[in-house]
């Protein structure tokens, strides 16, 4: 039982490093286009929904990964030392930016989903009355 | 006793008992502004000052763990997986709400950060500011940004976003569910998801299949949207 376990998380770690690489390597035919990690994610998720891969097997792994990300991108963030000039230079133009655009993001999803929803309600709604008088 | 504080045990030991304490501290005070990040960050940076150690030295010290990232955008495969129902119910409004939110946010950023004179290699670190760390830093590497800007603009990005959202979804008088979750989650990657999931069950979900929409559509529409303003 506990040795099957081992198996277990070796594979789903095998399986997220074969995805990577299936990524990179998709990424390297389009000419660097899309990132190779990302590219390996959109596979995982097709190739879960295909049934190709366990959900079972991958999920351990997934989750340990998933839930400790901070960790995982420290060491880089720490390279932010080398940047302080750049940003004490232009701490306006980037808090600004970033500022006005989330803003604009919450705004355009909330309210164009909202309205994608009420246009299919609607359109249910119509259907069901010309079905009600037929 | 230089060596021992540049060997990668000594490193790798570093950054992870470092990242968890500030963990810890974060889920004691519960205060989204004691970000782990924001915490571990300086702390370790005063740490490379005060024992003289060159940052490239450190480099190669966490190479281990830097290399998860990668793994880690996979993984987020998996968790786009478990919300497929939600996407299967809605995927249409779900994709074009946002993709053009996914524009929206990067044509902003150009356009306000170019207006104060901002060069290419800082737009680039802030083109994904709406989208998860990793994902986000593998985008500005690509296209020529500061991988470390990226991450550090994402997660005050993230904080902002979970904090002010719900007020302007309540001010904007949403009242959908979906797109309360849908809006945090792709403004505000995972703290906007915490935030959603603090709303309720069906928010958290949406908010959480957002994050990894906006990642994938954002890393496709970057290169796009880059070549026609640059």
């Amino acid at each position: 039982m506990h040795y099957s376990l081992q198996v277990n998380m070796l594979l789903g770690i095998f399986i997220i490093l074969l995805f990577y690489a299936l990524g990179e390597l998709f990424s390297w035919l389009m000419g660097g286009f899309i990132p190779g990690s990302v590219l390996g994610m959109v596979l995982l998720f097709v190739s879960l929904c295909l049934k190709l891969v366990k959900a079972d097997i991958v999920r351990p792994v997934a989750r340990f990964l998933t839930d400790n990300m901070g960790l995982f991108f420290l060491p880089a963030g720490v390279g932010i030392i080398n940047a302080m000039d750049i940003l004490s230079q232009y701490w306006q133009a980037v808090l600004t930016a970033c500022a006005v655009s989330t803003l604009a993001v919450i705004i355009t999803v909330a309210c164009i989903q909202e309205r994608l929803e009420k246009k299919k309600a609607a359109a249910a709604n119509n259907m069901t009355t010309t079905k009600n008088k037929n | 006793m230089h060596t021992l504080l540049t060997s990668e045990i000594f490193i790798l030991t570093l950054v992870t008992g470092i990242y968890l304490a500030a963990l810890w501290l974060y889920r004691k005070t519960k205060l989204s502004i004691l970000h782990p990040l924001l915490v571990s960050i300086p702390v370790l940076a005063l740490f490379l000052r005060v024992f003289d150690i060159p940052f490239e030295t450190f480099e190669a010290g966490s190479r281990m763990i830097n290399f998860l990232l990668g793994p880690t955008v996979v993984a987020l495969g998996y968790l786009l997986y478990e919300q497929r129902d939600h996407l299967k119910a809605n995927g249409i409004s779900i994709i074009i709400s946002v993709f053009i939110g996914s524009i929206i946010g990067i044509v902003s950023v150009i356009l306000i950060a170019r207006w104060f004179g901002a060069d290419h290699e800082l737009i680039a670190s802030l083109e994904p500011k709406s989208v998860t760390t990793p994902i986000a830093m593998s985008i500005a590497e690509r296209t020529g940004g500061i991988p470390a800007i990226a991450a550090v603009v994402v997660i005050v990005v993230g904080i902002f976003g979970g904090i002010v959202g719900p007020f302007i979804l309540d001010h904007l008088g949403i009242k959908s569910r979906i797109a309360r979750g849908l809006a945090l989650g792709s403004a505000a990657h995972g703290l906007g998801t915490a935030r959603a999931m603090e709303l309720g069950a069906i928010e958290g979900a949406i908010s959480g299949l957002a994050i990894g929409l906006m990642g994938i559509i954002t890393a496709i529409l970057v290169p796009i949207i880059e070549m026609i303003f640059f």
